[in-house]
């Protein structure tokens, strides 16, 4: 949204929109903790009060044309993009072409976590979505492996939804996320916090019943004599976010294989001309605010190239 | 109470292959299965493979159905939509030494009839499989070898089954087997089936195909000769950008109980590396480990340098139903009407075919009397996939029915109408639901899809959400729903 009003403002006056999701706002409208916009808006807001916030701006300008559940599938080099909604099929070209596909989940099945594959395994953005959208508790009793902000912030929405957080398992020496996000979230709930810890095994059939934890040391190797249990129903992953960048693979851009992020001199830019990628899928931010600043800069580049064409 | 004239005991690949087989006669059958779906049992775990015949005794029944299967397969997944791709196998040595076995390989797989077989050399492996370590010397190879998926064959065997007259009761674990008195000289006899929801079933003939359990169900019948022995098998699958990594199935020299560790192409395009071998106890221990994963590595490092830890995108554990050397297929002459298909390893997908057959031979000689039904559905129509269509196939689907436009699994491309479609077909599960339509199968491992599937799962079988299952009573999702629609 931000990219599109900012190539709006810098001149472009046909813009499309493709969201696969039914709504507009993406991962904010399922982050319903407060701590959004206090750099952009100098307001402290919630994900879903911080997308509303540019849904408004978006509403204001009717020619930013907007066409939701709408999932593209195909992508050219030549920037021609075929996309699926609900009863149509379509095939369009794009002169300028902004990326804005934010990023997805490392999960359980990327690293390898010995012991069953049993029921009640959630990375933790699913369990925020089915529990802040869906009005769906996942689990119980719940271990969290991996200490990045989205599993901090899944620690204290579990305490709030009645659940026992049995424990928030980090593998390096100290937590991945926000150190407010350490205390609003683990310390003033008292959550038992294990740095230099990961899970040995899984166990459960059916649903998850305990896991097995082992103290490692700086090289990551297990250190003996160190394993105890923990029963839970439920594990939340989150070890980390990869950016989706697959579409634009599929049209031939160059993408760093470690990061999965396009390899280009220049912000925001790729080795295709006018295909631009900005946000999370460009670079993977902490806070919002900077994904918003970030679009703007790719939203004016697209409108300066186009510019540059039309001379 | 309706007596039927064979019951199959287990929905596996053996269950439905013999199910869609008898399903051409005039006979009421049916089929039991322990689990919520058929398919979750042993087969869930199958590597896909068909396997050309070698690297079996030329005297067993491995063997010679193993060449029958391979051929028969070919015809039964083109008639059930299932896609099947001959893709080839080679057997890789690093030695001089071990030329030798290679050629004994050969040897027994000619007098097996395993068509083809030919020993190639560097120039030829350097040719055709460029990632192969430069220092494999040798293979032998069998064109015959293919691939399919070993879940969507049984689902569209036993669909196919069932739209042929057969019966399947699912969640029916059998737990007594009571045969009748048997009147005069003639077998007028039959079994009272009794399963674990208090069921009860009546048939003239039972084939045990239960897989795992099939010693636990062959002493239920009074036939306590042999044992199954779990033996486990650790899997890993490779990111699909990785799919022409290989262009055959790449075996080593074999093992004592195992044919060693694969680099296996998959129907769905990903490699796949593994599976170890080790012997259990426990019937019920899929649980894979930091060693399985090492030995699969470090083993398949071997034959590909370039396989790194990196590659892998999930993984999982079979257990393997061993009971001793050879399959045990045979009429049980001390308790008349019962019938062993048990110790069903490998190469059980690949013999399916020609087991069914053995087991109405079987019938046959038993006084059975096998008589062709005047119709008979040889064919299915194909399940349609979006991501294996042409866009203009897509766009047309897409007018005829808008539901294919709606995206839910964006990962594998998959429609809510294939998900509503793989309902229709049998899928009570997320499980099942992934193994029918590939949804959740993909890069986020269901992170994006899985709500989605739940509200349709929950909608089309009219359930509440938190009684949808990963894969039967047990593996709940959702512990608790908060809001009321």
């Amino acid at each position: 949204m931000a990219a599109a009003l900012s190539a709006y403002k810098n001149g472009v006056k046909d813009i499309l929109i493709l969201e696969r999701d039914e709504y507009l706002g993406g991962i904010l409208n399922q982050c319903i903790h407060p701590g959004f916009g206090i750099d952009y808006f100098k307001e402290i807001l919630t994900g879903p009060e911080y997308a509303r916030r540019f849904i408004n701006k978006l509403e204001q300008v009717p020619r930013i044309e907007v066409s939701l559940r709408s999932f593209v599938v195909d992508l050219t080099k030549d920037k021609v993009l075929t996309f699926l909604k609900p009863g149509s099929f379509n095939r369009i070209k794009a002169k300028a072409l902004i990326m804005a596909t934010g990023c997805r989940e490392k999960t359980r099945e990327m690293v390898h976590i010995p012991g069953t594959r049993p029921a009640g395994i959630f990375s933790a953005g699913l369990a925020q979505k089915m529990i802040n959208i869906e009005g769906l508790i996942p689990g119980k009793k719940v271990v969290i492996v991996g200490s990045g902000d989205i599993g901090l912030i899944m620690a204290r929405r579990f305490v709030l939804e009645g659940a026992q957080v049995k424990a928030v398992i980090e593998i390096q020496k100290q937590s991945q996320g926000l150190l407010r996000n350490v205390v609003q979230c683990v310390q003033d709930y008292n959550i038992p916090f294990f740095c230099q810890h990961k899970i040995s095994k899984i166990h459960g059939n059916s649903r998850v019943e305990k896991v097995s934890v082992v103290k490692v040391d700086k090289n990551f190797k297990t250190v003996a004599n160190t394993e105890f249990e923990i029963e839970c129903d439920s594990i939340l992953i989150s070890v980390g976010l990869i950016p989706e960048n697959e579409l634009i693979e599929m049209a031939g851009v160059k993408i760093d294989k470690n990061t999965n992020t396009p390899v280009y001199k220049g912000l925001n830019k790729t080795s295709i001309k006018g295909l631009f990628v900005c946000g999370n899928s460009y670079k993977v931010y902490d806070i919002v605010d900077s994904v918003s600043s970030d679009s703007e800069k790719a939203g004016q580049s697209a409108a300066e190239y186009l510019k540059r064409g039309k001379k | 109470m309706k007596i039927y004239d064979v019951i199959i005991i287990g929905a596996g690949v053996v269950g439905t292959a013999i199910a869609r087989e008898l399903s051409r006669y005039e006979l009421k059958t049916a089929v039991l299965e322990k689990e919520i779906e058929p398919a979750f049992g042993v087969s869930k775990s199958n590597s896909g493979i068909i396997h050309p015949g070698t690297q079996n005794h030329c005297n067993s029944l491995k063997g010679r159905l193993c060449v029958e299967g391979n051929k028969l397969m070919r015809g039964i997944a083109h008639e059930l939509g299932v896609d099947f791709k001959e893709v080839g196998e080679l057997i890789v040595v690093f030695n001089k030494k071990d030329i030798p076995r290679l050629i004994k390989l050969k040897e027994e797989a000619e007098k097996l009839g395993v068509p083809k077989i030919q020993i190639v050399g560097r120039g030829w492996l350097k040719e055709h499989e460029p990632n192969l370590s430069k220092k494999a010397i040798a293979a032998l190879y069998a064109p015959t070898a293919g691939i399919l998926s070993p879940y969507r064959l049984v689902y569209d065997m036993i669909e196919n089954a069932q739209n042929n007259g057969v019966e399947v009761y699912a969640q029916q674990e059998v737990i007594q087997i009571k045969p009748s008195k048997i009147r005069g000289s003639k077998k007028q006899g039959y079994f009272e089936i009794i399963t674990s929801s208090k069921r009860k079933f009546k048939t003239k003939y039972i084939i045990n195909s239960a897989g795992l359990f099939a010693d636990d169900i062959s002493k239920l019948a009074g036939i306590d000769d042999f044992k199954i022995k779990p033996r486990k098998g650790e899997e890993f699958i490779l990111d699909k950008k990785k799919e022409h990594i290989t262009n055959h199935l790449l075996f080593p020299l074999p093992a004592k109980k195992s044919k060693g560790v694969l680099i296996i192409k998959t129907s769905a395009g990903n490699p796949m590396i593994g599976p170890t071998a080790c012997d259990c106890v426990d019937k019920y221990d899929l649980s894979t480990t930091d060693a399985g994963l090492k030995k699969v590595l470090s083993s398949v490092k071997r034959m590909i340098p370039s396989i790194s830890h990196k590659d892998i995108i999930a993984y999982f554990a079979g257990l393997r139903p061993a009971a001793g050397e050879d399959f045990i297929i045979r009429h049980e002459d001390k308790v008349p009407g019962f019938i062993n298909v048990a110790g069903i390893q490998s190469p059980g997908l690949t013999a399916a075919p020609a087991i069914a057959l053995m087991a109405c031979a079987i019938l046959r000689q038993q006084g059975v009397n096998l008589k062709k039904k005047k119709i008979f559905h040889k064919t299915r129509e194909k399940t349609t996939h979006l991501f294996e269509m042409p866009f203009s196939h897509t766009e047309k689907i897409i007018k005829e029915d808008p539901d294919y436009g709606d995206i839910v699994c964006r990962c594998e491309m998959v429609s809510a109408k294939e998900i509503k479609e793989a309902i229709k077909r049998g899928a009570k599960t997320l499980d099942g639901i992934k193994f029918r339509t590939r949804a959740q199968a993909g890069r986020c491992h269901g992170s994006f899809c899985t709500c989605r599937i739940l509200k349709i799962l929950a909608e089309n079988s009219k359930r509440p959400i938190t009684q949808i299952t990963k894969k039967g009573a047990g593996s709940e999702i959702v512990l608790e729903k908060r809001c009321n629609d």
